[in-house]
């Protein structure tokens, strides 16, 4: 293993912590009116990021060639999948967040460079290979999360949500470090493949402690029930493109670390943890469609969609197996696709003086006042709850077709069941839509780069991105057995 | 015309037109839309005339390997053709009676073609994940549909029609799901043929009949239709009642009998059960209504369950009554809900008590609501005879109970038919502006008149509809012939007469 290998596989987070640097001195002197030159710049170092990883898709690499720094980092086609999907949507973010915070004078010059350093630990998230490689890459992420959930300092939600969400992260952080010290001291070691080929034997009780806390703790960053509470306070009181980073990226990131380390680390203990993965899906799905119900505010109402959709992802991690975990990617995709899109539109619903509008009984009639963004709107709903030939429908049939065949049939047919619930209330915001009588409050321009990204979005949630499933299932498919590869 | 994608075209007409009525103007929508559905008939007159008849059993087949996971695989038999005809025949003139209709012209004709495409696809689809997907989808128009343009009530009738058949069909997806995963492949023909084991049968077609029964409607799970109908438009209606009903019948026809026989013939009590209970009760029930379509949309409820008591009489007449049932009810519910439109236009009630008499105003509107009527009472000569007959013929051979419940749907049926006839066209003109409606306009005419043409045609020569079926009921009751389960009317053949008697007991007539 020499050095040069090593740093020719972490190329990406190279350039995106050089950039993030460089960016930073630029701010340092150019100040907040540099802003908008260190978000073009930041996309371009994303985007460029984006370009260095997605060799290792499309080559399909993967075994211990990829692992860089004896096995810390995996440079192979799984963790290439996920940060392409990190990257482009911290892109999104970036390129949607200028128009929000000029209205409040916020748009700062740290703004682009906290989500280059964000994007950045999400990326080392999906491609630990170590538990200290995964803890450094989470806290990378939470730190510059928790700081920009509070980013609009003027406002008191968004610095409770800030407050919140680091008094809670914190003590998940915790819980996960606690739950990787019971692992390391049972097993050892700290590394994936060294903690698998310790546990070969079994689990003792102490190490299956391990696994629940550390479940718990992965559990809490990627809002599944019952480590959620904190979403809904959290998505809507943080400032909006930082919401949608965290329902995308951090979503991301969040799911592809707990398939490192469920799949990983604990690859041949699939049996102890597979009931409490069953128990947190059909949770998530359950308490995501019930909580959403009785929400007045899209955001909080996105938030629990975001759990409820948590639960369907883990239905693909029940299964334990390649074509779960091809499954979960593909899921992944679908879902980024679509919360884009929601967030987008949500971005573009404002009033006539600027001001965004959250309350969803003021989009009544948005049919006929705006056509265009009801059917965006529309669309991303029906998406969301599943229903064909829209998009959304594929990642739950994957997900449901990978329990089916690993033999999971109640978990399928209760989870399906059950969104039905979720249904209810995307179909609460069609109905406000297109048929309540127009009140005409949503009034305000949007953009052209929130017009490009809603139809770049709703085309691919579409019909048509059926058309894009034999390619994305071959990138899917690589990607999950280099996830089984790795070790 | 081998090789040429017809069937594809028939899905594409519709749906580039919806596409292009997003965008157009109510007048030039109205155009464009009643342009496209008359292309799609004549296409489906072409698919008619090109069929042919004792060939193979699939034909027009198409197969394109587009997606992952499944294919665009199209094809029709005789069963799935005569379906596709009356979508496409009903088509034209529920855009035709849209005249009413003035908010939102653009999109309410979108919506239409839109389900006309699903409908298409449904009945076309030889990938049971594609049949799927044409399956739910059509529920997106629908609740547009009735949502937008509906009455009253029409927030909680979508609502229920959504969420009512979305449980049923996700139900049915995670059965298909281990189908696939057991057969190992999604064709839907191989699957026809593929025999499960009998214990799993039992679970699938549970799933399944949770999907079909709510489509259908099967009692105790039809409370939806109502709701839905009396909420929805008059073209909404007229497509729910004459197509969309059909494809729960279809489902059944297609996937549950005969890839399930054994759990068909287990569950054999269960469907007579529930048909003789719909029956009677809903019948009852549309005995009292004050209001007309929620009248007719009891008795379609009646109705199907005279198709479900044919279905699962598993010989050949009973599959092919139910086929004549469903065929003669697309037309003639679809009619009367045209006639309940008409007068709902001219006076924007559907009390039956605020109409009578309109025999004297309406002499015209009088003649064919007759025929209607007697069409859904079952009538000989008209549509409705020839399917109640055979499929109660059918279960009889079977069930006797089953059959004599079933029966006194038909007396029932023409009670509260012309009890309803009675009470708006006869009496006397209680009410001056009902009395001062006009009779149909030509446009009306020409709605109503191609339909009671297809409906004596039906009546009185069945024989075009049940000759492209013949040999694929014939398939299917061979395939159910392993499971059948033994009759209780215990009917003996008479002893047939010596060949010579029988040629002089001819008289030559030949």
């Amino acid at each position: 293993m020499d050095w040069s290998h090593s740093l020719r596989l972490i190329a990406p987070e190279e350039t995106l912590s050089i950039a993030g640097l460089i960016l930073l001195l630029i701010a340092a002197w150019g100040g907040d009116k540099a802003s908008r030159l260190i978000s073009i710049l930041a996309v371009a170092a994303l985007i460029g990021a984006t370009a260095l990883v997605a060799p290792a898709l499309c080559s399909g690499a993967m075994g211990p060639d990829t692992s860089a720094f004896f096995g810390q980092i995996h440079a192979d086609a799984f963790s290439s999948f996920g940060k392409i999907l990190i990257y482009l949507s911290a892109a999104a973010t970036l390129v949607v967040a200028p128009t929000f915070f000029d209205r409040f004078g916020a748009m700062r010059a740290e703004f682009p460079i906290l989500v280059l350093f964000a994007a950045l630990g999400s990326g080392l998230m999906v491609s630990a290979g170590d538990l200290v490689a995964l803890y450094i890459g989470l806290e990378m992420n939470s730190l510059a999360a928790y700081v920009l959930a509070a980013f609009v300092r003027t406002d008191g939600r968004s610095a409770e949500a800030g407050l919140k969400y680091f008094v809670l992260g914190a003590l998940a952080s915790g819980i996960l470090l606690f739950g990787m010290s019971l692992t390391y001291g049972f097993s050892g070691t700290t590394s994936f493949e060294g903690i698998n080929a310790a546990l070969s034997g079994g689990l003792s009780h102490g190490a299956l402690f391990g696994v629940v806390f550390m479940l718990a703790g992965l559990a809490f960053k990627m809002s599944a029930v019952p480590f959620h509470m904190w979403t809904p306070d959290v998505y809507e009181g943080a400032p909006t493109p930082v919401t949608k980073f965290f329902a995308t990226s951090g979503k991301v990131a969040a799911v592809g670390l707990t398939m490192r380390v469920m799949l990983e680390a604990f690859a041949d203990q699939a049996d102890a943890w597979r009931q409490i993965i069953v128990f947190i899906a059909l949770a998530s799905i359950v308490v995501g469609a019930l909580g959403a119900i009785g929400q007045k505010n899209i955001k909080r109402l996105m938030a629990y969609s975001s759990i409820n959709n948590v639960g369907f992802i883990l239905v693909g991690l029940a299964a334990a197996n390649v074509q779960g975990a091809s499954a979960m990617l593909f899921y992944l995709v679908i879902y980024v696709a679509m919360t884009v899109a929601g967030f987008v539109t949500v971005l573009m619903l404002k009033d006539e003086a600027g001001n965004p509008v959250e309350d969803i009984a003021s989009f009544a009639g948005l049919s006929r006042t705006r056509p265009g963004l009801a059917l965006g709107l529309g669309l991303v709903m029906f998406s969301l709850a599943g229903i064909p030939p829209l998009f959304g429908f594929w990642g739950k049939f994957l997900v449901f077709r990978a329990a089916v065949d690993a033999g999971m049939m109640p978990l399928a047919a209760i989870g399906f069941a059950a969104s039905v619930i979720g249904a209810f209330y995307y179909l609460k915001i069609v109905k406000v839509v297109y048929f309540d009588e127009p009140v005409d409050v949503i009034k305000g321009e949007s953009d052209i780069w929130h017009k490009a990204i809603l139809v770049v979005t709703c085309l691919f949630i579409s019909p048509l991105g059926y058309l894009l499933s034999g390619w994305l299932q071959g990138l899917t498919d690589t990607a999950a057995a280099a996830l089984f590869h790795a070790l | 015309m081998s090789g040429f994608p017809i069937l594809s075209l028939m899905l594409a007409v519709p749906l580039i037109a919806a596409l292009a009525c997003l965008f157009l103007q109510a007048k030039a929508a109205r155009s464009v839309a009643l342009i496209a559905t008359l292309v799609n008939l004549a296409l489906g007159v072409v698919l008619w005339m090109n069929y042919d008849i004792g060939g193979a059993q699939w034909q027009f087949t198409e197969r394109l390997e587009i997606f992952s996971g499944f294919s665009w695989a199209l094809g029709i038999d005789g069963i799935a053709l005569l379906l596709i005809m009356l979508s496409v025949f009903l088509m034209p003139i529920c855009i035709g009676a849209s005249h009413a209709i003035e908010k939102r012209v653009g999109e309410y004709m979108a919506a239409f073609l839109l389900v006309e495409t699903l409908m298409l696809g449904v009945f076309m689809a030889q990938d049971i994940y594609l049949f799927y997907m044409f399956f739910e989808a059509g529920l997106i128009p629908m609740y547009l549909i009735i949502g937008i343009w509906g009455g009253a009530d029409r927030i909680y009738a979508s609502y229920k029609f959504f969420l009512y058949t979305l449980l049923g069909s996700v139900l049915m997806l995670v059965a298909m799901l281990w189908m696939v995963h057991t057969a190992g492949t999604t064709d839907v023909p191989t699957l026809m043929a593929y025999n499960f084991d009998s214990k799993a049968q039992t679970w699938l077609w549970l799933a399944f009949f949770a999907s079909f029964a709510v489509k259908m409607p099967m009692w105790p799970v039809h409370t939806w239709l109502p709701a839905a109908h009396v909420q929805a438009p008059t073209a909404g209606s007229v497509i729910l009642a004459g197509v969309l009903l059909k494809m729960g019948g279809y489902g059944f026809i297609r996937y549950a009998l005969p890839m399930f026989p054994e759990a068909s013939a287990y569950f054999a009590p269960l469907i007579w059960g529930l048909s003789m209970a719909a029956v009677v009760i809903t019948s009852l029930i549309a005995l009292v209504q004050s209001d007309m379509k929620k009248l007719i949309a009891y008795s379609s409820v009646a109705h199907m369950a005279i198709v479900t008591l044919g279905l699962f009489a598993f010989n050949v007449q009973g599959l092919e009554g139910s086929m004549m049932v469903m065929l003669s009810h697309g037309l003639v519910s679809g009619a009367l809900f045209l006639c309940v439109g008409v007068i709902y236009d001219r006076l924007h009630t559907r009390e039956i008590s605020r109409y009578g008499g309109l025999a004297i105003n309406m002499p015209r509107y009088a003649l064919f609501f007759l025929l209607f009527t007697m069409a859904s009472i079952g009538l000989p000569g008209t549509s409705g005879f020839v399917g109640e007959f055979l499929s109660l013929g059918g279960v009889y051979q079977i069930s006797t109970w089953a059959a004599f419940v079933g029966t006194t749907g038909i007396i029932l049926g023409a009670a509260y038919m012309l009890y309803l006839y009675r009470r708006v066209v006869f009496g006397e003109q209680k009410n001056a502006d009902a009395a001062a409606m006009p009779d149909l306009y030509v446009r009306e005419l020409l709605m109503v008149v191609p339909l009671a043409l297809a409906v004596l045609w039906m009546g009185i020569y069945p024989e075009s509809f049940i000759a492209p079926m013949r040999a694929d009921i014939a398939a299917l009751d061979a395939r159910l012939a392993r499971a059948k389960p033994a009759g209780d009317s215990a009917v003996t053949l008479g002893k047939a007469m010596p060949a010579q008697a029988q040629a002089a007991a001819h008289g030559g007539s030949h």
